[in-house]
């Protein structure tokens, strides 16, 4: 049975098993890598995406219950040459590293901005706690939180 | 013995490569008898690091990135001498070639500290590179990066310069002493530009200098300012390439399951419930396992989650606690490793009552990498092609190409982007298993993903060990200092997985402990051996991981007994300056000595790479346990060329070791790893994570990489500062057994 949802502004259809993760229909059914597996438990972060403008990992989403939603990954956030405020303050701050757990950062901190445009330190802790990072890039994911916040009160 | 006797014991691949280089002293040169992998093709190849093509300018860097920021760092330094805008440089990675070995990879392993500047040490430093070459090793790890490529890279960039300059001088008739270049330009007297791009066919023709002319560190504009990395918008839209981003036409996705008593076989399996699940195209069994490939990874993992298995038991104890008890009892003559050093008269100076006897153990530790284990194999044509994030792409390219029965030259390695690296990735174990995947699908493309638990239960770990210190202090110092030292040898168990033979002792063991710049009068390090077993293999900063926890908690501990400042009672007794410097510097940078109130800090310093790194980290108490407040890394690393990475590498280094100390730990249980994911092998989050400041010092001489040292003293300087705190000693990892963290 396929599922229709929009995704980054497209709307497509997927036929593939209502229980299945989205985070694996949008990696292997709409090839849309951007996303990432981590954990496939919800407990780091990486395969973080918005539905319906709220965060949610992708790993434990049924496609099922995505049916008419609308769905944003990293690569309908922004893309290198129109950046969302938030990779713009990741790309300044070179925060990345291995690199692999940043769309699920920034994507984690796109929700929170917009749900808060000036968060406090403790409130940045508390919304990014759920995203790993093994490479630590904790200090500057944190200040790049705070430079992004910035960026799109300016914008 | 004499000292060059030792040589040879020190591990078995400098032991037998020193031997085999003799006194051929390896000085560098560009032009190397390997072919140039990326010569032909009618494009201007000046060496293989560069190549100048009518589209553009593009540096080849030879070693793999997997977040350290090293293909922007080795194109900086072309980019330095070749003269280009840092905007204008395009990077690619190397392929799997000889010309790429790795000179600096082993030379750690001669037998003289890294402070010991002796024409001796630096000699025999200097032959490691010939059985690099050698051995064509194109290793990326143990921070070695940096020192092989500093002169390599630079060199290229010069040479290619001059021919671009003499290409333009034939051109326009001129002598090249008359041109100058700027920002990927070469620059006649009257102002004419003459791109590279432009000048590309004709430099391939110029004579290449003997002696590359490089430049003074004074005029550098590129090298030792903060650099914007290439990788990093990438890595910020989603856009940048890792293994399983990789879709090629026709491509299946696959899984594994192998026996989590590791090392062991699979006895039997019962796939008949899998093969008829939709999607699934195949079930292949492997010498220790199952893959299973179908149309999506989910399906794949359905189906291999339906697979029945009966396995043999694991080739070695059932439990931690008997393997704790093994490494215990290894501290023996009998299982005498390797003395890294016995100065003055221990024995002697112990007196009958030591002022210290303490036993230190850490536990096994998994990698735990962002990305689980990966790869892409592709049998067609008669080769065999794979893409795979590899610190080891040679290797991989060996075992795949033994395994498929192919010669060397049809495995062609694409090294991908490492989700996290941390050693993990040296190993080629799932270069292996996709090359039996593709074997058995033949003409299609399969993408092999491992699943988080199958990597938390499937490394090559960090080794248990142990240590155990007697110390007299002596006026306030430490007079005697006899540091013992026991692991399981992570040379042989990863030379026993590529089949090769372990010779003599490993370096490993005692690495990050022999060649402390401590000035105790008696002072004695000895390795031991615990009983091979659980696989393990280089975790980040190797042998120093565990070797500075029990030795900088141990100095910790006399300081204390002496009543002695731990931060001054270090100083007082290293010998080496920048490593004072270095202490000196968190000293200064942390206000050591005006802790704010309910807070307490602890101190740590390692050397290792050739780094001496020290840390301090402040903890709080509060309603919900203990909590870091503060921490402050001061290293010098002889040559900064890219300071804002630098500080990226040693922050997320001590991360990488507080994660470790804090919580930590693979267990065992029926010869079965315990911890299956993240919420059972919980790294550091954010919120835990302290306000870290970092600064870089460059007084020590020879250049140096980043990657690991910034580890070791974090643990130490936890528990450390835990002590101060508390009270409480603990020598025993992961702390959260003893201590509640907020």
């Amino acid at each position: 049975m396929a599922t229709t949802f929009t995704v980054n502004g497209r709307s497509e259809s997927v036929d593939l098993p209502p229980d299945m993760p989205l985070l694996w229909a949008l990696r292997d059914g709409l090839n849309l890598t951007g996303t990432k597996y981590g954990c496939g438990v919800a407990a780091c972060g990486a395969c973080t995406v918005q539905v319906n403008g709220e965060a949610v990992r992708s790993c434990q989403t049924p496609l099922g219950d995505v049916e008419g939603a609308t769905i944003t990954t990293i690569e309908g956030l922004g893309t290198p040459q129109a950046l969302h405020a938030v990779q713009s303050a990741w790309i300044d701050l070179q925060v990345a590293q291995c690199g692999y757990c940043q769309s699920g950062q920034i994507m984690q901190a796109a929700s929170l901005l917009a749900a808060n445009p000036a968060p406090t330190d403790a409130q940045i802790d508390a919304a990014m706690d759920g995203n790993l990072c093994r490479c630590g890039t904790y200090p500057r994911i944190r200040a790049a939180v705070q430079l992004a916040a910035q960026k799109l009160q300016e914008a | 013995m004499s000292r060059l006797g030792t040589i040879a014991r020190r591990s078995f691949l400098i032991g037998s490569a020193a031997i085999v280089a003799g006194t051929a002293f390896g000085w560098y040169k560009y032009r190397r008898p390997y072919p140039n992998p990326i010569a032909g093709s009618g494009l201007a190849t000046l060496t293989p690091y560069v190549l100048i093509e009518t589209t553009g300018v593009t540096i080849i860097a030879p070693r793999a990135e997997m977040g350290q920021g090293i293909h922007s760092t080795l194109a900086a330094l072309v980019a330095e001498e070749l003269d280009m805008a840092w905007e204008d440089v395009t990077i690619i990675q190397g392929p799997a070639a000889h010309a790429y070995y790795n000179g600096a990879a082993l030379q750690d392993g001669v037998p003289f500290a890294p402070t010991d500047e002796s024409w001796t040490a630096n000699t025999l430093r200097g032959a490691m590179q010939v059985p690099a070459k050698f051995f064509g090793l194109q290793i990326t790890g143990g921070s070695s990066s940096v020192p092989d490529g500093f002169d390599k890279m630079r060199a290229a960039g010069a040479v290619a310069r001059v021919a671009l300059i003499g290409a333009a001088a034939r051109r326009l008739g001129l002598d090249p002493a008359q041109l100058k270049t700027d920002a990927g330009a070469v620059v006649a007297p009257d102002g004419t530009r003459l791109p590279y791009t432009d000048l590309a066919v004709e430099a391939a023709s110029v004579d290449l200098p003997d002696v590359p002319p490089l430049r003074d560190k004074s005029q550098w504009k590129i090298l030792g300012k903060p650099l914007a990395r290439k990788d990093v918008p990438g890595k910020s839209t989603g856009t940048a390439i890792f293994t399983g981003d990789l879709r090629l036409p026709g491509m299946k996705f696959a899984t594994v399951r192998t026996n989590p008593g590791l090392g062991g076989a699979m006895t039997s399996y019962d796939a008949s419930a899998a093969e008829t699940m939709p999607g699934v195209e195949k079930i292949i069994a492997l010498p220790d396992g199952v893959a299973v490939v179908a149309s999506n990874t989910w399906l794949a993992n359905q189906a291999a989650d339906a697979i029945l298995f009966d396995w043999a038991a694991a080739p070695y104890r059932a439990t931690s606690a008997e393997m704790g008890a093994d490494l215990a009892a290894a501290l023996t003559p009998d299982a005498q490793d390797a003395q890294g050093r016995d100065d003055g008269d221990v024995d002697t100076a112990l007196t009958a009552t030591p002022t210290l006897e303490a036993d230190y153990v850490v536990p096994y530790l998994a990698h735990a990498t962002m990305e689980p284990m990966s790869a892409v194999a592709w049998l067609h044509d008669g080769k065999l092609e794979i893409w795979t994030g590899t610190q080891a792409p040679g290797l991989a390219q060996s075992a795949a190409a033994e395994i498929a029965g192919l010669e060397t030259e049809m495995v062609e390695v694409h090294t991908q982007l490492m989700g996290g690296g941390f050693g993990r990735r040296a190993e080629v174990d799932v270069a292996s298993q996709a090359t039996r995947i593709a074997m058995a699908m033949a003409g299609t493309p399969v993408l092999l993903s491992w699943t988080r638990e199958e990597d938390m239960t499937h490394d090559m770990y960090r080794p248990m060990a142990m240590g155990r210190v007697r110390a007299t202090v002596v006026d306030a110092s430490i007079a005697a200092f006899d540091f013992a030292t026991a692991s399981s040898s992570t040379i042989a168990s990863m030379a026993g997985r590529l089949g090769y033979p372990s010779i003599g002792p490993d370096g490993t063991i005692l690495q990050g402990a022999w060649e402390q710049p401590y000035a105790f009068p008696n002072y004695r390090v000895t390795g031991y051996r615990a009983p091979a077993g659980v696989p393990v293999g280089f975790w980040r900063s190797v042998g120093a991981s565990q070797n500075a926890f029990f030795q900088e908690s141990a100095v910790d501990e006399l300081a204390h007994l002496a009543g002695v400042d731990p931060m001054l009672f270090r100083m007082r007794q290293i010998s080496h300056l920048p490593s004072i410097k270095v202490l000196e510097t968190v000293a200064e940078m942390s206000s050591w000595g005006t802790t704010p109130p309910n807070r307490a800090r602890g101190v740590a310093f390692c050397l290792s790479f050739g780094v001496p790194v020290a840390e301090v980290i402040e903890v709080e108490s509060t309603d919900t346990g203990i909590r870091l407040t503060g921490a402050w890394i001061a290293a010098d690393v002889g040559t900064a060329l890219d300071p804002l990475n630098i500080e990226a590498q040693l922050s997320g280094a001590m991360i990488y070791g507080l994660s470790a100390a804090m919580t930590g730990e693979i267990t065992f249980t029926d010869g079965r790893v315990d911890q299956q994911n993240f919420w059972d092998y919980e790294p550091m989050r954010l919120h835990q994570c302290p306000p870290i400041t970092v600064r870089v010092l460059e007084n020590g001489g020879h250049i140096r990489g980043v990657g690991e040292p910034g580890t070791p003293p974090a643990a130490p300087a936890l528990a450390n500062a835990i002590f101060a705190l508390t009270g409480d000693r603990h020598r025993r990892l992961p702390l959260k057994h003893a201590v509640s963290f907020a």
